[in-house]
Parts: C-alpha cells; sequence; structure tokens
C-alpha cells in the first residue's frame, strides 16, 4: 500500500499503460477500416483513370471524291483494299496541301498515320451507298493506335525510336493536323457497340459483341437458375421431411456454394462439351455452368425469404380449406417474391463478373468479330462474354489494349451497379417486415 | 428433327390437351363446375402433365443414352489392329466422332450430294481436305476403317434420332389421350396434378446432388485415365513441373509440388494481409463505431467484394505489379533488387488478401455481433477497459466462428483463379522469395484447357487431376470450418 493518498482522477502507471493500451487497440481498427477504405478508392481511381480514356478515339478527317473510274480500277484489282488505302492516302495529301501543311513523307508513309483500318472502311462504305459515287464525302477514319497513344498521352516520342511503323516525324506532323483540326479526338461509339478486333488493330476493337455474348448467357441464367432455385427452395422449405436424403441435399448445397468457380467450369468441359457435345465457346454452355454456379446463391436467398413469411398465412390459407400447394403457391411465393428477386439479381450480378469457368469453356482465345444474327446463333454460336472479353484484352500485352481492358471494366462495372441498384431498389420498395 | 423441334411438338400437344381436358371434365358436370372434385383448371394441367413430363423424360434419357450406346456398338466394329496401333479405344472413337461430325458439317454445308457422301471412299477423296474446307481440321488422313466407321455411326444416329422422335411424339400423344380418357368429375384431379408438382420440385432440389455427382465423376474419370498415363506417385511427389506438348517431344514432367507450393505461398500472404485487417475491422465496427460511420464503413467495404476478380486480376498485373517493381525491383525505392517482374507471388497475395479483407470482416462481424452483451457488460462491471474486454471476454468466445471464417477465406484464396493468373506469373518453381514468379494450381488448370478439346494427352488430362486435388482441398477447407464452428461454438441462452 502507498502511503500517498491520490485522487482517483490522477492515473498511475498501469492506468496510464491500460489506457494507452486501449488507444492503440482502437488505433489498429481505425487503420483497418481506413486501409479497407484506402483499397477501395485506390482500385476505383485506378479504373476510373484508366479506364475513361479508352472511350475517346482519336479520328483523322479527310474529304474524298469518290471517282466512279477510280473505284472501278480499285474494284477490279486483286487486293482491293490496298487500292482503296490509296485512295485514302491521296485524299491525305490533298488535305495537307489544303491545309497549307508541309510535308516529305510519301502516301505509304502518310497512312501509317490512319489504322489499317482506313481502306476497307472506305470499302464498306463504297460498296454500301453506291449512289455516293460522283460526290465528294467526308470520312472519318481511325488513326493509328499509337497516334491515339499519343493523343492521349501514353506514347512520347522517346518511345518511338525503336518503332519500326511511326517515328516522330509523324508526331511533329499530327501536332500540325491537331492545330489544322483534321485529327481530332471523340466519343467512340464503337467501343461501346463494336466487335473485337485482330491483335495488331487495338484501335478497332470494342465490346459490343461480347455485351451481347453475355446477355444470352444471362438469359440462360435467369431462365433456369430462378425456376430451379425456387422450386429447390420450396420444396426444401415448405415440403421437405426430415429424412437423411434432404439432409443430404442440404450438405451439398452449402457445400457447392463454396466451391471455387474453376471447378464449375472442368465440370462444364466435362459434362457439357466431351460428353453432351455442346458447341465450345456457346453462350448457352457458359450460361448452364454459370446456372450450377449460382444455383446455390438462389436457394440459399430463396429460402431465406420463404423463411421471412410468417407461419400465420399458412395457417390462415390452409384453414378456409386451401392444399399445401395451393396455400404455397398462392399465398407464400408471392409474398416472397422481392426477396427472392433480389436474391436472383444478386446471383446474376455474381454469374455476370465470373471469368474463371468461362476459360474452360472456350470463350477466351475466341475473337467476337461478328454479332449473332438471330436468338438460336446468339445461343448456340461461338462467341465471348464481357469479363472473358477483358481478360482477352489483358493478355495481349499492348498498352493500347491494356486501355480497353480498363474500359471494358468500366462498362462491366456499370452493369453491376445498374443490376445490384435494382436489387436494392426492390428490397426498399416492396420488401415487407412482419 | 432437332431435339427443339419435338420438344415444342410436345408442348404444342400439351397445351391441347390442357384445353380438351378442361373442357371435357366442365362438359361432365353439364356445365355446373360445383360438382366437379377439382377446380376445372386442375383437369387441364392433369391432362397436360401426362401428355408432357413421360416424353419429356424419355426425350432427355434417349439423348443421353443414344451416344453412348452408338460409341459402344461402333467401337466393337472396329478392327483389332487399328486399336492396337492407336493404343486406346478412347483414342480411335475421337477420330471417329470427329470424321462423323465433319461429315455432318459437309451435309449441312451442301458441298457433297447425300449419295455422294455415303459412298465416300477414304482411297480416292481426300476426305481430310474435305472435312478441313467446312472447318473441321484433323491430325492425320482419314483412313478407310474409321471412315467405315464413321459412316457406320452416321447411319445408326440418323435411324436412332428417327425412332427417338416417333417414340417421343407417339408416348405424349398416349399419355394426352389416357389421360382424357380418365377425365370425368369424379377424377381426383387436383391430387394427381399436386403430387405431380411435388415430384418436380423434389427433382429441382435434387440437381444440386447432381451437380456434384456431376463435379466428383467428371473429376474422377478423367483422373483416372489421367493416372493411366502418368504414374501417381510422379504426380503428387514430384518437384518439377515441365508439361512438354506433343510438338517438342519428349517426357512431361508433372510434379504437382511446386504448384502447392506456389498455392499456399500467395494464399498465406493473402491470409497475412485479410486476417488482420478484416478482423479489426470488424472489431472496429461492431464494438466501437458510432452508427452513422457503421452505416457508411460497412457498406462500402462490401463494395469490395461485389467487384469481379477479373477486375482485381488486371489491378494486380497493371498497378500493384509495376507498383511493386518500383519498390522492389532493381534500381527501385529501396534499392534490394530483389523483384525481376510485375508478376509475382507478392502481387498476387496482395490484391487476393484485399479482395478478401470484406469476406474475413463480415463474417467476423456477424460472430462478433452473436456474443451476447452480457458478457461484455460483465467484464466491463468487473473495470476492465473495452480493448481488454474484446480480448479477453469476446474474441474468446467468437474464436470458433472466427476460426472458421479464416479457414473459409483460406479455401477461397486457395481456389482464386483470375488474381494468380494474371498476377502471379506462369513459371512453376519452389522458392521462398515472395517477389519471384511462381505459379498456381487453379492458374496451371486453366494454362492446360483452355482452348484445347482433345482430352487424350497426360498434358491435357493432368488438369482433371490438379482439379480433384483443388475440390478435395476447398471442400476440406470448408467441412472442417464447418465442424469448428459446430464444435466448439458457445450455446447462448
Amino acid at each position: 500500500m502507498s502511503e500517498t493518498r491520490k485522487s482517483l482522477f490522477t492515473e498511475d502507471a498501469q492506468t496510464k499503460a491500460r489506457n494507452r493500451a486501449e488507444r492503440r487497440f482502437k488505433g489498429y481498427g481505425v487503420a483497418a477500416i481506413a486501409a479497407g477504405l484506402f483499397f477501395l478508392l485506390a482500385l476505383l481511381t485506378t479504373i476510373v483513370s484508366n479506364g475513361t480514356r479508352a472511350f475517346t478515339q482519336t479520328f483523322l478527317t479527310v474529304d474524298i471524291a469518290l471517282e466512279q473510274t477510280v473505284i472501278d480500277e480499285a474494284e477490279a484489282s486483286f487486293v482491293k483494299t490496298s487500292k482503296y488505302k490509296a485512295i485514302v492516302g491521296a485524299a491525305m495529301e490533298a488535305a495537307l496541301e489544303k491545309a497549307a501543311i508541309p510535308t516529305d513523307m510519301d502516301q505509304a508513309a502518310l497512312l501509317k498515320i490512319l489504322s489499317e483500318s482506313a481502306g476497307s472502311n472506305l470499302r464498306e462504305f463504297v460498296l454500301a451507298n453506291e449512289n455516293a459515287i460522283g460526290e465528294t464525302v467526308s470520312f472519318n477514319f481511325l488513326t493509328s493506335s499509337r497516334v491515339d497513344g499519343y493523343m492521349k498521352g501514353r506514347v512520347v516520342r522517346a518511345d518511338l525510336e525503336r518503332d519500326k511503323n511511326l517515328d516522330a516525324a509523324h508526331l511533329d506532323l499530327v501536332d500540325q493536323m491537331i492545330d489544322a483540326g483534321l485529327v481530332e479526338r471523340k466519343f467512340n461509339w464503337d467501343f461501346i457497340l463494336g466487335a473485337d478486333a485482330s491483335e495488331s488493330r487495338p484501335e478497332q476493337a470494342g465490346i459490343g459483341v461480347s455485351m451481347l455474348g453475355s446477355f444470352f448467357m444471362m438469359l440462360v441464367v435467369i431462365g433456369l437458375s430462378l425456376p430451379l432455385g425456387v422450386a429447390a427452395s420450396i420444396y426444401l422449405e415448405e415440403f421437405a421431411p426430415k429424412n437423411r436424403l434432404v439432409d443430404l441435399i442440404e450438405v451439398n448445397i452449402a457445400n457447392l456454394a463454396a466451391v471455387p468457380s474453376i471447378v464449375f467450369g472442368i465440370l462444364g468441359l466435362a459434362v457439357f462439351i466431351q460428353f453432351a457435345h455442346l458447341p465450345q465457346s456457346a453462350p448457352l454452355v457458359g450460361g448452364l455452368v454459370l446456372t450450377l454456379m449460382t444455383l446455390p446463391t438462389v436457394i440459399i436467398s430463396t429460402r431465406a425469404s420463404l423463411k421471412s413469411v410468417p407461419p400465420s398465412i399458412r395457417d390462415a390459407a390452409l384453414g378456409i380449406g386451401a392444399s399445401k400447394i395451393q396455400t404455397v403457391f398462392h399465398q407464400v411465393l408471392p409474398l416472397a417474391m422481392p426477396g427472392i428477386l433480389t436474391g436472383a439479381i444478386i446471383g446474376v450480378a455474381q454469374a455476370l463478373g465470373e471469368t474463371a469457368p468461362l476459360l474452360l469453356i472456350g470463350m477466351v482465345g475466341y475473337i467476337a468479330t461478328n454479332p449473332p444474327d438471330g436468338i438460336v446463333s446468339g445461343f448456340m454460336d461461338p462467341n465471348s462474354a464481357m469479363p472473358a472479353q477483358i481478360y482477352e484484352w489483358a493478355k495481349r500485352a499492348d498498352p493500347a489494349y491494356y486501355e480497353r481492358a480498363w474500359g471494358g471494366i468500366l462498362i462491366l462495372l456499370a452493369f453491376l451497379l445498374v443490376v445490384n441498384l435494382a436489387a436494392i431498389i426492390l428490397r426498399r420498395r416492396f420488401e415487407r417486415r412482419w | 428433327m432437332s431435339d427443339l423441334t419435338i420438344f415444342a411438338l410436345t408442348l404444342a400437344i400439351a397445351v391441347a390437351g390442357f384445353v380438351f381436358g378442361r373442357r371435357r371434365a366442365v362438359v361432365s358436370a353439364s356445365g355446373d363446375v360445383r360438382a366437379l372434385h377439382s377446380l376445372p383448371a386442375y383437369y387441364g394441367y392433369n391432362t397436360a402433365l401426362w401428355g408432357l413430363v413421360p416424353a419429356l423424360l424419355v426425350l432427355a434419357v434417349w439423348s443421353v443414352v443414344q451416344p453412348l450406346i452408338l460409341q459402344v456398338v461402333v467401337s466393337g466394329q472396329l478392327p483389332d489392329a487399328l486399336i492396337a496401333e492407336a493404343g486406346a479405344v478412347s483414342l480411335v472413337m475421337a477420330d471417329v466422332a470427329r470424321v462423323a461430325d465433319g461429315l455432318d458439317a459437309v451435309q449441312a454445308a451442301g458441298t457433297l450430294a447425300v449419295d455422294a457422301l455415303s459412298n465416300l471412299d477414304a482411297g480416292s477423296t481426300d476426305v481430310r481436305a474435305l472435312l478441313g474446307d467446312v472447318g473441321v481440321a484433323l491430325g492425320a488422313d482419314v483412313r478407310p476403317e474409321v471412315l467405315e466407321a464413321a459412316q457406320s455411326y452416321r447411319g445408326l444416329a440418323g435411324s436412332a434420332t428417327t425412332a427417338k422422335w416417333l417414340v417421343v411424339l407417339i408416348l405424349s400423344l398416349i399419355g394426352t389421350g389416357w389421360a382424357y380418357s380418365k377425365t370425368d368429375l369424379n377424377l381426383r384431379a387436383r391430387n394427381i396434378v399436386e403430387s405431380g408438382v411435388l415430384a418436380l420440385l423434389i427433382g429441382a432440389a435434387s440437381i444440386a446432388i447432381l451437380t456434384t455427382l456431376g463435379i466428383v465423376l467428371s473429376l474422377i474419370f478423367n483422373t483416372v485415365e489421367f493416372f493411366r498415363l502418368f504414374p501417381a506417385t510422379d504426380f503428387f511427389f514430384g518437384t518439377t513441373w515441365q508439361p512438354s506438348f506433343s510438338g517438342r517431344g519428349g517426357a512431361s514432367q508433372l510434379g504437382i509440388i511446386p504448384l502447392i507450393w506456389g498455392t499456399l505461398y500467395i494464399s498465406f500472404i493473402a491470409l497475412v494481409v485479410a486476417v488482420p485487417t478484416g478482423l479489426f475491422a470488424a472489431i472496429y465496427l461492431s464494438e466501437y463505431a458510432a452508427k452513422p460511420v457503421r452505416t457508411v464503413a460497412k457498406p462500402m467495404l462490401e463494395l469490395l467484394a461485389g467487384i469481379p476478380t477479373i477486375v482485381y486480376g488486371l489491378f494486380a498485373l497493371l498497378t500493384v505489379g509495376p507498383l511493386l517493381v518500383d519498390i522492389f525491383g532493381e534500381g527501385g525505392l529501396l534499392g534490394v533488387g530483389l523483384m525481376k517482374g510485375g508478376t509475382a507471388v507478392m502481387t498476387a497475395g496482395l490484391v487476393m488478401g484485399i479482395m478478401l479483407i470484406p469476406f474475413v470482416s463480415s463474417l467476423s462481424d456477424d460472430i462478433i455481433n452473436a456474443v451476447p452483451q452480457a458478457l461484455r457488460d460483465g467484464s466491463l462491471g468487473l473495470g476492465a477497459t473495452k480493448s481488454e474486454t474484446i480480448r479477453q471476454v469476446v474474441l474468446p468466445a467468437a474464436l470458433p466462428g472466427i476460426v472458421g471464417a479464416i479457414l473459409l477465406a483460406a479455401s477461397r484464396a486457395i481456389g482464386e483463379t483470375m488474381i494468380v493468373v494474371l498476377g502471379a506469373g506462369a513459371a512453376a518453381r519452389m522458392s521462398v522469395n515472395p517477389f519471384e514468379a511462381m505459379t498456381t494450381v487453379t492458374a496451371k488448370i486453366v494454362s492446360q484447357l483452355t482452348g484445347d478439346s482433345d482430352f487424350s494427352s497426360p498434358e491435357a488430362l493432368v488438369a482433371f487431376a490438379l482439379g480433384i486435388t483443388l475440390f478435395v482441398l476447398t471442400l476440406g477447407l470448408n467441412v472442417l470450418a464447418l465442424y469448428i464452428v459446430r464444435k466448439y461454438r458457445e450455446q447462448y441462452e
């Protein structure tokens, strides 16, 4: 016992230490939350700052006089697009002359500023609009991915020293063309709506076709996992007796929810492709695999919302003579529907962002260049899906494609946001508290 | 006739059955529906179900069984010499199936008349080139025996398909007709329909079992096939992973140990990041945070869980990897020169850790909240500070649940694919330097199976053996987690 009397309010050494420990402990908690939020912020800023650039693209505007004789000559030649390219090249020379920009480059060197696709774009336009022949039409051609990168600050002159396609002189020319208003960065709808392009033409690639692939897959997922999941949950929640089989089903569902998604990909490969001979890369197969993957999620959330319907509703229905099935389908199910739909939507969101199983059933490595023509073709013809397309772009190891991958992620996240918001609104609007 | 057409026709018969069945019931009660045993619609449903369910069941079973039987029949016709030469029946049959598919494609493309197609002769026609034209690439020229088997396969398949649609449609008509003839006012239609509906519900619930069965069977069959071609001991105890693809020749070395090492190392780093952060975040949110902080911070953290893994993968590859190289790489901030490329164990582990934070935090949050307030009050009443209460009372009470949550997180980390495919690299090596590229089981499953539909080489089949290892590992962790939670959970009144 110490002799000196102290006020309760003066802290002795031990209390001080304990209080310090308390503050330290609380500090750890704050730091953990801060770290989590920091990571979220870092992730989102990276996505937004890298992704938004993919939505604009650099275009070159040239007027081309479409003359019948020149076009006939090009159509008669063996490599048609190269003749069309020459037409574009000549038009570029004329445009430079008109804007009083001096250059000593020949046509072939000038054309390197443009995307490889310029010639075929012109040809497609001519074939589609034959009555435009004889007039002068203003064209917007995509510039090559390096010029585009220069406009976006991704490519600097020093990078071009070892580049075979473009050198600093091109960029000087581009600078002058910007001043003359010939080269412009514009919003690029083709990125959102267009098709994937080959590895050497990142400026042309778009996510539109794989978006359709994802759309058809989600149709399969919704069409199968909702009815199957609801039916399974109704049985387990309302009818199932307590026996071995039902126990087995319950344990199975709990375990399936934790099986890695890649294993579902192996299942899809072995069962749907190897055994059932369904076509590879088809959205139908992707949808089936994702259905099996999301089914446990749907079942778990559906059971929760069936459970939340109070027993008095069932008792009332049974009391006035409804059969058990009638009670469930006429009373319980409609009341549980908002909760069920919320769960299903969350399941769909999970399926929409899933990539790993799609790698195994061939939805990667397939270049989605053609949109499906019709509903059956949408389900059965090879296609990609949004996350698979992003992975494909990330694998191509080209900064121009990395930019597109980030842009694709932005679109994917926008879809997920919409889907999740729908779930939240549905829950807020219709969910009842009993 | 395709399965889809058969399905549509059966459906049409069922709809007609509904209309007529309902009408017959109402007529049998001479228009007075009160005299019926069930509501009129039930008689319609009864007729429709009898037309639909048996026919569709037969259709489904037939579609699954037909190729199996055809395989057996056709492989019985193959000459033994051919099988002996190829090494296995399955290899020859794979060829036969490809040729048969190709011939179907030729017929669909219309390059050859049907007669000419069935009289093809491998000696006089270049079948390989013919099939190549319609997009079916073959590895070698088609041998006459294989072509013959493919032709007989197609012939059998054609007649079997005709038989199938005849049987299905007749069954549907018989079912509808029988139920229609039984329909009168005393038929207990509701009870029949309800037991049918219940059977459908049970069927839907069994899908879960079927999925598990499908996973296990597809893994086991292909793994057994793999171990027939490659010794199991070399797979489980081999320390080198060096698959050689058919073009290069030489034997592959497919030892799983370096992959397991990479998987565990990355998962370990992920858990080192995720567990303390997630746990402290959960403690702070449930014990300290004011309500407004909690309502904002909790959903924000959970946002991390809703982001698709491909996003994390890209984040690892393009942001975290280069950043780490800038710090730990040659001439980097620390000047240690440990890291050579952006893809490394550390890169994947860090990013995976970020992904797992909300997983750990929301699971632990639930568990901490389940500890009764009375325990906290008791401890605080004895004079313990808040942190002492948490460390000495709340956490011990919540420990089994937290251990369960950590095991679940570990199982997630082991099964994660996209982050490691993009962020960890492709080289299978065993090293203790976390800044070196290593690879995991999941990444190798992807690289061995992507774009490959030919499952006859050990290099492709090894993916199934890897898959079963992964499945058993994650399943084991999940079961262990559930067991710990159940066994050591404190029961509070």
